[in-house]
């Protein structure tokens, strides 16, 4: 075959390194970068307190819940799925886990797999009903949502259920070396999880294949069925880590937690410039999208500005962030 | 017979009851470029699906290399050596080239992780050798469909296989990427690969193949060797019968302008475009896939905008914003893409037919289903739309009877001009001829055509002017004394 000239650079070193994924996530992500920024410094002007160590880490550690589901949830949609059942999840999960170990009295390790058991269970489920029948992934996890939220006012009789341990307390309201929140601790677990996933196996490749073009992927040999069944799985646990951080936090295992927490998660997947039609999408971009959320309500708490203001203002930037994203690509 | 590389004998396959494949059989041997031929809905597809092991067989074998063997998935496919390239492409839109190639069969490290470098690489390597002058990171978003096409090629010789199936694969090339491809398959040949090519275009069956085998209605009908064979031979092995006459066109001479566009420029797609259409002619428009003619045509009806130019119907200076605006003005536009922009593939013929036209049975709120009932069997028996009836979705339809359904539609409108574009892509040779008389008809009840297509062939036969674009020019407007497959070449890649 004729050799004819290569045009373009074939610099292979320069794409692997990791100065050049950072250059690139900057490039692909610069608009929501730049809001991003903007927003930082609109709100320190306005409010002092903003910029601390103590705050920043306080931002960090309330978008952290949020970031768990939405990691999972930017795999989800990428894969061309979708997934409503987490908020239900975090309920569930923190009712089993709590009254595990307030009215069985299981020590506290075993209550916190038994719930995470339960969240791993209802992603199997999902992921399961998804890949064996055509039914689609908005129906499957709807009708999840409702059962699972439906057990967990069933299991708790609709009340509160309470626990008295430190240890259990110490998951979501602890400290490493006094400085870092543990949710956060977790939250960089599981980004670095979900980075390799995505970044460095075949799993992560396959996503991006099933949702861009599911006939290529099957054409290509691949397990449709593996791909979703994994992809729900891991957001069923990544739920439950939520739901245990949550209950831990409030002392308590609540069968209202977690109301609309899927629609935050998915909000901060969008604002990340994911595609709702799937096959495309970064979690990078999704970290920046859940931090724009959970700096705007830190914001505007700091403003004293009321929380029904703050829906409203929530709704407007999404519609505006994810236009111009639209229109910049429309352009490029 | 001597070195038979693979032999599929009694293949047997229904869907639903119905007979895809009967007593199908195909053997082809090593070295050997075998063309599969047949009418759409033969079973061609279906028999490589089979072999591809995304169909399971119910009754036949499979025998490679003289073994028999049981194909159940597409791995296992892979595993006897086995590469399909399919019709329509099938690359993962956001991942990169070299991603796609390996797709499924990623090189790992010693950790389990993917060795990107390694990948990277391996592709480059294949896209230099296949002289493709890109980036193995390139998304394939951003590749033109041609482009898509090579990749698919390579990635299907990437396999080492021994037996590769092409199905239509210079679908959406351009002449000079034909020329490579057949190059390609010549030294594939020479390495001893079986390939299985599948084209409806005859004159590349005459230069790229070795031998031919038809299959009608899902049976095998003969094996003929190429050079032994004529055009005539093989239609009649496709059709079961002697077509008559194949390209029926009536010259027409009339000298009314219909319509006229004059210096229509869009950035970066068309450039000074001027035409005029003369009532009851056939004005074909050719040249190489992106020259710009299907855009041209989409400002002509609306669908897309321009920056400079007129549009002149009638005689009349006219405002085309919106494909409203064109019907108002009499033209009709018949998509080439049929499927995604034309039809409503779930709904029934009627609604397919009569969508446009339906506040004609209007009466007070409600439509009338006994005069839209009565106007969609008129087409349905006047461009004899083969159907179970009104009722019956469109998506179960053929190719060719969709295209009809779909003419049929605009039809409804009463056009003055009726724009075709790639009027008989994906549409067997029987419906071809019956939508070559379709067309000669309207145009001698007067309806003025433009057919956009990529079809040489149908271009030279059935068009009483042909103009050909490049780059979004307009080369050359030649009348019908004019035109041969060279001249028209010659315009279509830039010659003055």
């Amino acid at each position: 075959m004729s050799n004819i000239v290569v045009k373009e650079n074939k610099n292979t070193n320069l794409r692997f390194n990791l100065g050049y994924s950072i250059i690139r996530f900057f490039r692909e992500n610069i608009g929501i970068i730049i809001g991003f920024i903007v927003l930082c410094i609109v709100i320190s002007i306005v409010n002092s307190n903003f910029l601390t160590t103590n705050n920043i880490l306080n931002v960090l550690r309330q978008s952290s819940t949020n970031l768990y589901l939405a990691l999972a949830m930017t795999m989800i949609i990428i894969l061309g799925g979708i997934d409503l059942s987490v908020g239900s999840i975090i309920a569930l999960v923190g009712v089993v886990a709590t009254s595990s170990i307030a009215l069985l009295g299981l020590p506290v390790y075993l209550g916190i797999i038994a719930g995470l058991l339960v969240g791993v269970l209802v992603g199997l489920l999902n992921g399961y009903v998804i890949a064996t029948t055509v039914i689609p992934p908005f129906i499957v996890t709807l009708a999840t949502m409702n059962i699972a939220r439906g057990a967990a006012y069933v299991l708790s009789d609709g009340k509160p259920i309470r626990v008295m341990s430190m240890s259990f307390n110490n998951i979501g309201s602890g400290y490493i070396g006094g400085v870092l929140p543990t949710p956060v601790l977790f939250l960089i677990v599981i980004l670095i999880i979900c980075y390799l996933i995505m970044n460095k196996t075949k799993l992560g490749r396959y996503m991006y294949a099933v949702g861009g073009n599911a006939e290529a992927a099957k054409f290509s040999g691949i397990s449709i069925k593996k791909v979703q069944l994994f992809a729900y799985t891991f957001s069923g646990l990544m739920a439950a880590v939520a739901g245990i951080v949550l209950a831990s936090r409030m002392f308590s295992g609540q069968p209202t937690a977690g109301e609309g927490a899927e629609l935050d998660a998915i909000a901060a997947v969008v604002l990340g410039g994911t595609s709702m039609s799937g096959g495309k999408g970064k979690i990078g971009g999704t970290v920046i999208g859940a931090l724009i959320i959970g700096v705007l309500s830190n914001g505007l708490n700091l403003m004293g500005i009321s929380s029904f203001w703050q829906y409203i203002i929530k709704g407007i930037v999404i519609l505006v962030a994810v236009y111009t994203d639209v229109i910049k690509k429309k352009k490029s | 017979m001597n070195n038979s590389l693979l032999e599929m004998s009694g293949i047997t396959k229904q869907f639903l009851g119905v007979y895809a494949l009967q007593d199908a059989y195909l053997m082809l041997k090593g070295g050997e470029v075998h063309a599969l031929l047949g009418e759409n809905g033969a079973g061609k597809s279906t028999l490589m699906k089979v072999l591809g092991g995304i169909y399971s067989l119910d009754e036949g074998s499979i025998s490679i290399d003289g073994l028999e063997v049981k194909i159940n998935s597409v791995k296992d496919a892979k595993h006897f050596g086995i590469s399909i390239i399919h019709q329509e492409i099938v690359l993962v839109p956001y991942l990169s080239i070299a991603e796609n190639i390996f797709l499924g069969r990623e090189p790992l490290k010693k950790s389990g992780f993917i060795d990107k470098k390694r990948m990277f690489q391996n592709a480059q390597k294949l896209l230099d050798d296949f002289g493709m002058e890109l980036s193995a990171s390139t998304l394939v978003d951003n590749l033109t469909v041609a482009q898509q096409q090579m990749i698919e090629i390579i990635k299907a010789v990437s396999f080492n296989s021994k037996i590769i199936i092409m199905d239509e694969p210079t679908s959406s090339l351009t002449e000079k990427e034909v020329r490579f491809l057949f190059r390609t398959i010549k030294s594939l040949k020479e390495q001893g690969v079986g390939i299985v090519y599948i084209s409806h275009r005859m004159n590349e069956l005459f230069e790229i193949t070795d031998r031919i085998t038809v299959m009608r209605d899902g049976k095998y009908i003969g094996t003929v060797t190429t050079k032994d064979t004529s055009n005539d031979q093989l239609i009649s092995m496709m059709v079961g019968r002697e077509l008559s006459k194949y390209y029926i066109k009536d010259s027409s001479n009339s000298e009314e302008s219909i319509l006229k566009v004059n210096q229509l420029t869009k950035q970066g797609v068309i450039k000074n475009a001027s035409f005029e259409l003369k009532k009851g002619e056939i004005l074909g428009f050719s040249g190489l896939v992106g020259a710009g003619r299907s855009e041209l045509m989409k400002c002509i009806f609306g669908l897309e905008s321009f920056e400079k130019g007129e549009i002149i119907v009638n005689g009349q200076k006219v405002v085309i914003r919106n494909p409203n605006d064109a019907i108002q003005n009499k033209i009709a536009y018949v998509t080439e893409n049929r499927k995604e922009e034309g039809l409503f593939l779930s709904q029934s013929v009627q609604y397919n037919i009569t969508i446009k036209v339906l506040h004609e049975f209007m009466r007070f709120f409600k439509v009338n289903s006994k005069y839209e009932n009565k106007e969609t069997n008129q087409y349905i028996k006047g461009l004899s739309i083969k159907t179970t009836g009104v009722e019956q979705e469109v998506k179960h339809l053929s190719g060719g009877n969709q295209q009809k359904v779909l003419i049929s539609r605009w039809l409804a409108t009463k056009p003055q001009v009726l724009i075709l574009d790639e009027p008989t892509r994906g549409v067997d040779v029987g419906a071809k001829a019956e939508i070559y008389s379709i067309m000669n008809k309207l145009a001698k009840d007067g309806v003025s055509i433009i057919m956009v297509s990529s079809d040489l062939p149908e271009v030279i036969n059935m068009s009483d002017r042909v103009a050909v674009m490049c780059k979004g020019e307009i080369k050359a407007i030649l009348n019908k004394d004019q035109f041969s497959q060279e001249t028209i070449m010659h315009y279509a890649t830039g010659g003055q």
